[in-house]
Formats: structure tokens, C-alpha cells, sequence
């Protein structure tokens, strides 16, 4: 459903230009939760905004179901790592999670019920009429992650979710997330610096190199039954793949009896 | 109960200053600083006494006061109206910006009762040419911060705007104008106590009623009283003005007062 070819990013000309993104391919099918690892200033949020439309890359391009993207795609949603300045704070929850909806042929009642039904999935069905600084940060997020899923998209992408909030309430997001995923089966494509995270959410773990980033691994994770977070990060697969998507991060060479494809 | 208190506790000075200034006028008895107790007198003299079923309220009040206080809202309702619009649109593009800007800048250096011949000029005296003057000189603040807020809205709300397709329309009112919105107010304030200022200039040298006007007969008259009266009762508008924009304030923008305290 998403295919991305060749995409290079180059901020600025001549000898001043950064090479952010250095070739792109990669290829996600639907209903798969890809995650996307590097080290920090990699250039994972070009490659972001380069398949929500919000950047125009330099080269390639991004195919999203079959249509190139070129300005914002109407079937894709963003939750941002920085949840107070992606909620309006003079709105309140539920009219943020709305909001996206005015877009779609929907009348206020819909609106409102889908928005209620949103909440409900993350957990906060009675904080409607609060305004987002009324909620703690994990609070927030989640109000993130209902008007993503409120919207109904193809896509979903999601730039270090879960970078700005406690240890515990990351664990809570990530099953939060890997329940609602399981409940609307939606494609997700979530960046993340957080080797652990990576391994522990998705199907796929891409990563990529120092900048200019390039795909330097490409993991498949196969880990049986319901993810748990116990169970699952003791599980020696679990503790396996970490260390060679570690690797991969740090910039060295898989060894060759790993779990990559 | 406690808000009673407090709000007399502020306001002990008040009674104090009072009988001081009383008592120290009566002791110089200069014609030029009359007691306040005369002042007081002369503006019962002035607005209240009229018929009772008037509310006591005398011609003068009834013709002077709301014509002034209209002129000051009606000013300062437009100035704010278009103010904003300018802002908005000058704020969220740079280019206008860049090529509006030196013209904003000379505008608003201008001092605006330096503007009154001209207008006098080209409106004949009356309400048109007074509210003229209020909007051209207290526009530029308004707008001027209009343009500041609408520039300077975080990348990610408008990211976020753009990644949901918000159309143009709703943009405009449910992004750039809330988050313009205490900029803007910042602006209207000061625009509020220019407006008062410019109301009374304008009616003091173009005008047939009015506060102003009524300050000017006084003077004339050689009535200190009564020119002290006016100045009173435009220091009390000035400051119910004031109260009630700061209350009008706190509801629109107590999103941005506790977002700010909690974040």
C-alpha cells in the first residue's frame, strides 16, 4: 500500500547542503505495523514528512495506495512526538478529535459520536469536555491517538510517539497501540529511536544508517502469541533481535545466523 | 466574602487620597483646585439632575456621555475588525508583510491627533470624521500584533492543520485566529486606551457634544468645577473600560492563562 523508491533529501544548495535521506526503497504492505529505527539526527522525520506530504523530497518518490504523494494524502494520519503542540490547548478533547473529521461528509452528530467512540477506544470516554492541559502528558498522547484513529486512515504514521512520556506510560501506549491496531487493522509506519520499541511493536523493524540515512537492515519480527510486556522482552527471540537491530544502529555488521530476511 | 475584602484592602488609598486632597484645597482655597467636594457637586449639578423618570439624568448627560462612549466602541470595534483582518492575512504571508511593513511603520509613527486638520478637512466636524480619526490612530497596534501572532504559530500546528486538510476557511478561525488570539488582545488594550484619548482630542477640536466638547464649554465658562467634573468622569470611564475588557479577556483566553500555568 505504501511503496517509497529512491527517495533523496537534500536541505539547502551547494556547500552548506545536508544529505538527509540517501535512496529510500521500502515497501509496506497492508495491515503491517513497520517500525523505523536510527540513531537520532538520522533524517526519520524527512522521511516523515516526506510520506505525510508535509516536504516536498528532492527525489524519488512515495506511492501511497497507488497514488503518488504530493501534498497531503486524505487518507493518512500523523500522531507527533510532541503532543502539546499538535492539540490545540483552546479546544476542547473532543473537539480536537473531531477535528479532522470536518473534512469528511459527516454532520456535527456524527462527528461527535465518532469522536466519543474514539475516546472510548484509548480510554478516556469522560474527558470530552476537558481541555488537553488539563490531562497529564500520557493523557494527551492517548487524545492523539483517538483523533488519529477517529479519522479512519489508510496510514497511520506516528514520529517517536511515545518519546516524550514516562517509561511506564510508554509501556501502556505501546500496548494501547498494538491493541487499537489489532481492533481497526489499520497500516501503521511508526519511528522510533528506541531499539526495544521497535522490536517489541512492530512486524518489521527498518534501519537506518547515520545520516544521510540508507536502509541498512531490514528485520522481520517473529514473536509468537500476543505481545506482552513481560513475557515477550524475556523471550530469547525478543532479546536476540534487539541486539542485532542494536548492531545495525550502531553501524556494524549483522552477524549471519540472525532472524533478518 | 474574602474577594470583598481583598478588593477593599486595594482600595483603602482611595478614601485617604480623598480627604487629603480635600482638606489641603480647602486650606489653599485656589480657584483653579477646587475641593472635591465641589467637583462632586458641580457634576450632580451637571448629569443628575434631571427628571426622575430620566433617571435623574440631565440633557447634557443623556446627549454627551453615550455620544462619546458611542464614537470610543464604535472606533474601536472597527479598528479591531480590520486590524485583525489585515494582521491575519499580512502575518500568514511573509511577502505582503515584507512589502507593507515601512508602510505600516510610517503610518503608525505619524502622531494620530497630528491627523485631525486632515480629516477635519476632508469629513465635514461630526461622528464620520471622529470616528475617522479614532480607527486610523489606534489601528496600528491591533495590527501590528495580529500579524506578530499570526507569524509565529508553532510549525506543528500548522503541520497538523495541513496533514488533516483543514481548508482555508477553517484554518483561518479554528488555527490562526485562537492562536493569534492573545496577541491580539495584548493589541486591542492598548488600542482601548488610545481610543479614549483620541475620543476626547477629537471632540475637543471638532465637535457640537460630547465629553470633550463638554470639558471645552466648562473651560470657556470659566467653570473649574465643571472642567474638573469631565475629568473625573473620563478617568472613571477610562477605567470601567478597562475592567470590562480585562473581564472579556479572562473568558476568551483562559485556555491560554491556565495552558500556560499547567505547561
Amino acid at each position: 500500500m505504501l511503496e517509497i523508491s529512491n527517495l533523496t533529501h537534500t536541505y539547502g544548495s551547494g556547500p552548506s547542503a545536508h544529505n538527509a535521506l540517501d535512496g529510500i526503497d521500502l515497501t509496506v504492505a497492508e495491515g503491517e505495523l513497520v517500525c523505523i529505527v536510527g540513531p537520532s539526527g538520522c533524517g526519520k522525520s524527512t522521511l516523515l514528512r516526506s510520506i505525510a506530504g508535509l516536504l516536498r523530497p528532492t527525489g524519488g518518490q512515495v506511492v501511497l495506495n497507488g497514488s503518488p504523494v504530493e501534498q497531503t494524502p486524505d487518507n493518512l494520519a500523523v500522531v507527533f512526538q510532541d503532543y502539546s503542540r499538535s492539540l490545540f490547548p483552546w479546544m476542547s478533547v473532543a473537539d480536537n478529535v473531531s477535528l479532522p473529521l470536518r473534512r469528511k461528509a459527516m454532520d456535527k452528530k456524527q462527528r461527535k459520536d465518532a469522536a466519543l467512540e474514539a475516546l472510548e477506544q484509548v480510554g478516556l470516554e469522560s474527558a470530552g469536555a476537558k481541555y488537553p492541559w488539563q490531562l497529564s502528558g500520557g493523557m494527551q498522547q492517548r487524545v492523539s491517538i483517538a483523533r488519529a484513529l477517529a479519522y479512519r486512515p489508510a496510514l497511520l504514521l506516528m514520529d517517536e510517539p511515545f518519546g516524550s512520556v514516562d517509561a511506564q506510560t510508554r509501556e501502556e501506549l505501546e500496548d494501547l497501540t498494538l491493541r487499537v491496531r489489532g481492533h481497526h487493522n489499520m497500516t501503521i509506519v511508526l519511528i522510533t529511536h528506541d531499539i526495544d520499541e521497535s522490536v517489541y511493536v512492530g512486524d518489521r523493524v527498518v534501519v537506518l544508517s547515520k545520516a544521510p540515512a540508507g536502509i541498512v537492515g531490514d528485520l522481520r519480527v517473529d514473536l509468537p502469541g500476543p505481545r506482552d510486556q513481560i513475557t515477550t522482552r524475556e523471550h530469547p527471540d525478543f532479546v536476540h533481535l534487539r541486539a542485532e537491530v542494536g548492531r545495525l544502529v550502531r553501524g556494524m555488521r549483522s552477524q549471519p545466523a540472525s532472524a533478518s530476511q | 466574602m474574602k474577594r470583598v475584602l481583598r478588593a477593599a484592602g486595594r482600595l483603602w488609598a482611595v478614601p485617604v487620597v480623598l480627604v487629603v486632597w480635600e482638606l489641603v484645597t480647602r486650606a489653599a482655597e485656589n480657584l483653579s483646585f477646587p475641593p472635591p467636594t465641589t467637583i462632586a457637586a458641580s457634576m450632580y449639578e451637571m448629569w443628575l439632575t434631571g427628571p426622575p423618570e430620566r433617571l435623574w439624568l440631565t440633557d447634557a448627560a443623556l446627549e454627551n456621555i453615550p455620544a462619546s462612549v458611542g464614537r470610543l466602541l464604535a472606533g474601536w470595534v472597527l479598528a479591531g475588525v480590520i486590524g485583525t483582518a489585515v494582521g491575519l492575512v499580512l502575518g500568514r504571508r511573509p511577502l505582503y508583510f515584507r512589502f507593507v511593513d515601512p508602510l505600516v511603520q510610517f503610518a503608525r509613527a505619524i502622531p494620530p491627533p497630528m491627523l485631525l486638520p486632515f480629516f477635519m478637512a476632508l469629513f465635514a466636524i461630526g461622528p464620520q470624521m471622529q470616528i475617522n480619526v479614532i480607527v486610523f490612530g489606534i489601528i496600528w497596534p491591533v495590527l501590528i500584533n495580529a500579524a506578530e501572532g499570526a507569524r509565529h504559530i508553532d510549525r506543528q500546528y500548522v503541520d497538523t492543520a495541513r496533514v488533516f486538510g483543514l481548508s482555508l476557511k477553517q484554518r483561518l478561525f479554528l488555527l490562526v485566529l485562537p492562536a493569534a488570539m492573545p496577541k491580539i488582545f495584548a493589541g486591542l488594550r492598548v488600542s482601548l486606551s488610545l481610543a479614549l484619548i483620541l475620543m476626547v482630542i477629537s471632540e475637543l477640536v471638532g465637535s457640537t457634544d460630547g465629553i470633550g466638547f463638554q470639558l471645552l464649554d466648562a473651560q470657556r465658562s470659566y467653570d473649574l468645577p465643571g472642567v474638573w467634573g469631565t475629568i473625573v468622569v473620563l478617568g472613571v470611564l477610562g477605567y470601567v473600560l478597562n475592567s470590562a475588557f480585562l473581564a472579556a479577556e479572562r473568558r476568551v483566553l483562559s485556555w491560554h492563562r491556565t495552558a500556560k500555568q499547567t505547561t
